[in-house]
This record gives structure tokens, sequence and C-alpha cells, in this order.
């Protein structure tokens, strides 16, 4: 392993989280699921104006509100309380899902356990089956945003492969997937599978090619 | 004359018996009507189903506080996880689950309302939530059968209500709140103030999908912190 490939994978993700923030265009309406996703927010360039949207009810979500400024009436979908921005609009469940199943929200950003050469999508339970499962969102907004991008580890921590042939995980929805972001790239779906759109500084097709488990384009 | 306010929790919750299918508003602690929902775990109605997103948090208060006393026997929802209560009687096969994704969950709930008894869907077609169900394909696309849900009683939390049951809501506390007031039988909503009358363009439930309005101070502050802190 070369260092430059140590120092990538051992980077905090602020790398890939803001090489996924910098390809969001202007006047997008997005969705960002808990977790990673969710540090987007922070890294829209000033001079962009995107809309993020809340399953539980809010277009137009802001950052997190200072302590005492903070409305108890406002959380977002992972529970937490936000703010919202000049523009914003407030709606019922139905309403927001309608916004998700009905293609109008421009970009999808998830998580994943996999992602498969066709675009298939395993995020939401272990193949064992969790304890306890729990689905919420995530099958609605894989099948109806009008892009499902994935952030995520390029690989698990035991060094297994998350760019898969076929998934071994649970689907969360078929054939979803439009891009995977990565602390080595960017990566595309297409029909001939996963397709190189950006290496990160100092990684090598051969780097990648050596931890997914799909063939990768260049 | 349309008075739909009644004067405490017991009168609001009157004739809810055994086995009662009970639609649960919120996400979060925003739009829980907790004291509702404590007011009947008081009541003790058994055998219910519960429809909510969650399955709530502590043992203390909402729908762990009635699996707690042992009176739900199955609930429909999207995520479950945060509450041990629920938790630990599901792993010991006491409770029963229908999990639903999030949007699937909203639209049941909608078309129950709307008099619409089911509708195709893509989510979770090929996946294991498809199991079991009806499959057609349309403009290409595999969809799933997925039929709608109604209630015998909706319990809804409201900023403010109107003699006539005309609800307004705050933040993000709509949520299910209005779709899960069409989908009932009978809708009781606790609301954290009073309007002489609100003005009509701005109503987002029409009194016609509401029978009982009680009026509770919002406790949403105390809810968030225990939540918080579980």
């Amino acid at each position: 392993m070369s260092e430059t490939i140590e120092k990538a994978l051992g980077d905090d993700r602020v790398a890939m989280t803001r090489r996924l923030a910098g390809d969001i265009a202007d006047g997008w309406y997005v969705n960002l699921g808990v977790g990673m996703p969710t540090k987007v927010a922070d890294m829209i360039d000033d001079g962009r104006e995107v809309m993020f949207h809340s399953e539980n009810g809010i277009l137009g979500m802001g950052p997190t509100p200072a302590e005492d400024e903070i409305d108890p009436w406002l959380v977002n979908a992972g529970k937490k309380a936000v703010s919202l921005t000049p523009g914003a609009a407030l709606f019922h469940h139905a309403d927001s899902f309608a916004m998700i199943r009905g293609g109008h929200i421009d970009l999808c950003v998830l998580g994943g356990y996999e992602v498969a050469e066709n675009g298939d999508l395993a995020n939401w339970t272990t193949p064992s089956g969790d304890i306890l499962p729990a689905v919420g969102g995530a099958m609605d907004l894989a099948v109806g945003a009008k892009r499902v991008w994935v952030l995520m580890q390029h690989t698990t921590r035991d060094g297994a492969a998350k760019l898969v042939r076929r998934c071994t995980y649970p689907l969360t929805a078929p054939a979803a997937v439009d891009r995977v972001y990565t602390e080595l790239g960017t990566f595309a779906v297409t029909e001939e599978g996963f397709r190189v759109l950006t290496l990160a500084d100092g990684v090598s097709l051969a780097d990648v090619q050596a931890r997914t488990d799909a063939p990768i384009h260049g | 004359m349309i008075d739909k306010r009644v004067a405490d929790l017991a009168a609001a919750l009157e004739g809810i018996s055994d086995g009662a299918v009970v639609m649960i508003g919120g996400f979060g602690a925003v739009g829980q009507p907790d004291a509702l929902v404590d007011a009947l775990a008081e009541l003790g109605p058994r055998e219910l189903t519960i429809i909510a997103n969650n399955a709530g948090w502590s043992a203390e208060t909402g729908i762990p506080r009635l699996m707690d006393l042992g009176l739900v026997r199955k609930i429909i929802c999207s995520f479950p996880k945060g509450s041990t209560v629920f938790k630990d009687l599901f792993t010991a096969g006491k409770i029963e689950l229908e999990l639903v994704p999030q949007g699937t969950l909203a639209e049941r709930i909608r078309c129950g309302g709307a008099g619409i008894p089911a509708f195709y869907t893509a989510t979770a077609a090929g996946t294991r939530l498809a199991e079991g169900k009806e499959v057609r394909t349309f403009r290409g696309r595999e969809c799933v059968m997925e039929e709608a849900l109604t209630a015998d009683v909706a319990l809804v939390e409201a900023w403010q209500a109107d003699r006539w049951g005309n609800l307004v809501f705050r933040g993000s506390g709509r949520n299910f709140n209005p779709i899960m007031a069409m989908a009932a039988e009978l809708t009781i909503v606790q609301a954290h103030q009073f309007a002489n009358e609100l003005d009509p363009n701005v109503i987002v439930t029409p009194g016609i999908f509401v029978n009982r309005v009680v009026q509770v101070d919002s406790r949403v502050e105390k809810l968030l912190a225990a939540q918080k802190a579980s």
C-alpha cells in the first residue's frame, strides 16, 4: 500500500464530503440522509442556493441553531433541532413523500453498506436481519429522487469491498444509485458498471481496483 | 351549534375500547399528542394496534408506556428503533411489528382518509418488504400494491384549534397529524391553544376531519430533552 493511499484511507472524510458538495448545482432541492450525508449541508459554497428537504415536512432547512435560538417545534428527520432559511416551506408527511416519490427532489445523498455495479443499493439492514429492523424513508428516497448519490467509505473497517458485483446485503432498492463518493474517488454507475469520474489526489486506478469487488472502468 | 371542544382528557378519550386501531401523530418530539397517549395508558384499553412513525423512546411516557403496560398487540411503523421497551417485547415475541417504508406509511394513511383502497408504488419493489405483496409493472417499472390504512381512533397534536375543529400547526409539527386526522373514525386533537376563530386562509386541517378537541399546554421542550437524554 502506497503512503498516499494510507493517507487517503486515514482521512477524516471531509475531502469526500466536500467533493460531493462541490458537485451539487445551484438551485437544486436536496435531501440528505442521516450520518455523514448531513455534513454536506455545511459545505455548499456561498453563491449557490440549495434547498434542503427533510422528510418530516421541511423545505429550506438551515444550519443547527445556537442553543438560545432553538425552536423546539422544529426538528429534522434525524430528530435534531434545525433552522429555516428564507423561502422555506412546511408541509405534512404525505406531501413530503409526494416530493420524494414524485421525482421532485433533484438529489438524495445516502450512506450505504453495499452498492452493486448495476446500481443496486443495500443500506437498511444486515444479511442476518437486525434484531430490530427499521427502514425509515430510505426505500422511498432511493426509488424517488432524480439522482441518488451514495457517500460512504470505500471498504468496510475490515477491508471488505463495498462496491460489489452483486449485493449480499438485503436491497433497499434495485438499480437506484447514480454515483458513489468514497475517499478514493467519485464513481458513476453506468450500463458497463462502475466508471471513474474523479480519483482522489495520489490514488491510481489500480489502487481503487484492488479495493473493489466489481470491475472499475477508467 | 357545532362545538368540538371538550373539557378534559377523559372526555376526549371516551369510548375507546379493547382491540381499537389507534393512529398516533408526531415525528420525534414534535407533534406528539403526548397528553392524550398518557391518558390512554391510564384508561387502559387492551389489544391495541398502534399506527405511528416510531415506537417512541422512554418507558415513562408515550407509546412505550402503552407497551410497557401490555396494552399493545401490534405496531405498524417505519422506524421502531430507540425504545428499549419495544425492543424487549419484540425480541421476546410479545408484540407484532409491521415494518413499512415511511413514505408508503404516509400514503397508506392518506389513501385511507381519501377513500382510495390501495395504490401501487415502486418503493420496496424488489426488496424484502415486498414479500407476499401483489406486483405489477407500470411504465416499465415494477411496483408493489399497498393497501390503505384506516383507524378507529386518531390521536393528533395541533398548535391551535377553534370550536369547529379547524387546525393549524407549528414548525415540523404537521408530520403525520393532518393525514391521520383524515383516516380515523374518531379523531381526537390535543391543541396547545384554543382560538376563537382561525383565519380560513391558513387552516391546514379542516374541521370536518376532527371530532373532539382538548386544550393541553405543549410539553415539546420536555419531550425534546427526554429524547436527547435517551
